[in-house]
């Protein structure tokens, strides 16, 4: 059994002890998967309008086109086949929370290592601006910038890592904090290691398994966020697929009773964060040290 | 404590003025202020008239000065859709926003904690498992959402509640109010159980986690061993040290639930300054913007402060780690 004690062999080991979290990561990855294939998959290209009949707006799931295109979930106003909008909504979703993501991600660890490494005056600025930032609500910061800067794909992307890179920050640090006093860290300045070298392959790499529970939090978080802001019309622009543009849409026709523009759209995006989020939790259950048997 | 409050106080104007600086740059320095706070459809002599008089043809610096003398003179131009001072705008908005944010707190108070210390009580029981995997769900469920889901099934499946507006107000005590009609409560029941319904997950869970700690705890045993009742040791002896962190998250989350209020006025029609400042947002009122901007970062670090202090009047501890370095 020896060779079963690599850290990434008994990572998924542990993760593996709860089912639910495996149904979840499954059940993400094949979202993911058919978010990304959505060319090849979807039963038609919702944001091609020559591929769109108006007469086929608004037709019940289950219902043909008269194409004979079979809308399992309905089609909304315009003749779109919901399976395939949400797909490419879906798409969009991952595309904006994904990179922005990796963007704050990147910005919130050089945050947090230069505050911790350095401490005095730079610590204190530094956190101080995280405080600062972080007492103001996430929604109120995106319609600020918004509000200033219009509306477009790259603009929300910037939005979402205004908002999120503190947190990244926050925990960066925390962890880095520890893991400086530590001895292997004063044995490498006792080598006379150059600094970026303790910073980026000593400490950080320690610091990871923190990150990587913010990251799958914050994902789910901005999915959420970036669904809001379209629904409030102020994230992305109409011609870019999305699903909270889709929700917006049905809105306009929930009250003669058809649900299904906003309903199906939204089960899609509950999933999708629940199943985030339940994998969130395990890892930060299963990469927590203090739990750990 | 008087050290502490100055300390916290000098920060909160430092704060005020970076956002000050911010603002007026995001305006002045990255649009054009003349297209900002001048209507598009303004004649020449009316233009020069409003230049002089916003000084946009000084130097940048006096620009700011002039642009804070007037923000503290609550002058930041008028709406260009209602055609009334924008500051006023927004203050007329304000009790409608308040009302709801104060509604939805109210909510998850009364329904968060004696759920989250039953469910902290009994944690193996079937209704606390009930009452957790729903709190997950509070916390997943996208409030644009269920909003939606809610006039669906009760406005227009069940027709119980009414989806839009704020209905007819009452005046008690001077305050006009939603709260004191029938019609006007009717009105309010959905959107601020929408607005509430992360609070209410968020308190659950606080509390459950409150309850666990504190019941195993030796003065719970020692309370128990004076003969006190049950309910005694619960209500009185547990439920103070659960309170502490309940009520600091609850005055930290009501700037959050008005920042919300701007969903969910949206959806539910309710005129508030949330769903003004969306609609200056597609009018392009871009006067209501500034100022919307301005009092809501005001408001923050007003609520900021207070609940800061407060905390520190709760629990010594937060101001002699403060102060004691």
């Amino acid at each position: 059994m020896a060779d079963l004690d690599t850290p990434f062999r008994r990572f998924v080991a542990d993760f593996r002890e709860d089912k639910v979290a495996v149904g979840a990561a499954v059940l993400f990855v094949a979202i993911f998967a058919a978010a990304m294939a959505c060319a090849y998959i979807s039963p038609q290209n919702p944001y091609d309008l020559r591929q769109l009949d108006i007469m086929d707006g608004k037709m019940p799931p289950g219902k043909a086109s008269m194409d004979g295109l079979v809308f399992w979930l309905g089609s909304d106003g315009q003749g779109r086949d919901m399976v395939s909008a949400i797909l490419y909504g879906l798409r969009t979703s991952f595309l904006v929370a994904v990179t922005s993501g990796f963007i704050a991600a990147a910005v919130g660890t050089a945050v947090g290592l230069a505050a911790a490494y350095y401490g005095g005056w730079v610590d204190t600025l530094l956190m101080r601006t995280v405080d600062i930032k972080l007492s103001f609500p996430a929604i109120l910061i995106a319609l600020v910038l918004l509000a200033v800067f219009g509306q477009g794909t790259g603009k929300i992307v910037v939005a979402l890592v205004v908002i999120q890179w503190a947190y990244y920050a926050r925990t960066v640090r925390a962890s880095a904090l520890v893991e400086r006093r530590k001895e292997y860290v004063e044995a490498a300045q006792c080598l006379a290691l150059p600094q970026r070298r303790i910073l980026f392959r000593h400490i950080l790499p320690n610091c990871l398994p923190p990150l990587i529970v913010v990251g799958t939090i914050q994902i789910a978080n901005s999915i959420a966020l970036e669904a809001t802001l379209s629904f409030l019309g102020v994230g992305l622009p109409i011609t870019e697929p999305s699903l909270g543009l889709l929700i917006a849409n049905g809105f306009e026709y929930i009250l003669s009773g058809v649900y299904w523009i906003s309903f199906f759209p939204g089960v899609a995006l509950l999933v999708t964060i629940v199943s985030i989020n339940l994998v969130g939790d395990r890892l930060r259950d299963v990469l927590n040290p203090r739990l750990q048997k | 404590m008087s050290v502490f409050i100055i300390r916290r106080l000098s920060q909160s104007a430092l704060v005020l003025l970076i956002m000050s600086l911010l603002v007026f740059f995001g305006v002045f320095a990255i649009g054009d202020p003349i297209e900002i706070f001048i209507a598009a459809d303004a004649d020449q002599a009316e233009r020069e008239r409003a230049i002089a008089a916003l000084g946009l043809d000084k130097p940048i610096w006096l620009q700011y000065f002039y642009f804070l003398a007037n923000a503290l003179g609550g002058d930041l131009g008028r709406s260009f859709v209602f055609n009334i001072p924008a500051i006023d705008l927004i203050l007329l908005r304000l009790p409608a926003t308040l009302e709801l944010a104060f509604c939805a707190v109210f909510l998850s108070v009364a329904f968060g904690i004696p759920l989250g210390m039953y469910a902290g009580y009994r944690p193996d029981s079937r209704a606390a498992k009930t009452i957790m995997a729903t709190s997950i769900a509070g916390f997943s469920l996208p409030t644009f959402w269920v909003g939606l889901m809610m006039i669906l099934v009760f406005a227009v499946e069940l027709g119980w509640l009414p989806a839009s507006g704020r209905g007819e107000l009452g005046t008690f005590l001077g305050i006009q109010s939603s709260l004191f009609t029938l019609n006007g409560l009717a009105h309010l029941a959905l959107p601020a159980l929408n607005l509430a319904l992360f609070n209410i997950s968020l308190v659950i869970r606080l509390t459950r986690a409150g309850m666990r700690e504190n019941m195993p705890m030796d003065y719970v045993k020692f309370a128990r061993a004076k003969g006190l009742t049950q309910r005694r040791v619960v209500f009185v002896h547990v439920m103070k040290n659960i309170m502490i962190p309940v009520v600091t998250v609850i005055g930290l989350e009501i700037g959050q639930v008005i920042a919300f209020a701007v969903v969910t006025e949206t959806i539910f029609a309710w005129p508030g300054m949330g769903k003004l400042i969306i609609d200056s947002i597609n009018n392009l009122d871009r006067p209501v913007i500034v100022a919307y901007l301005l009092i809501i970062v005001l408001m923050f670090i007003v609520i900021n402060l207070v609940v800061d202090v407060l905390y520190s009047v709760l629990d010594p501890r937060v101001r002699l780690s403060d102060t004691g370095k």
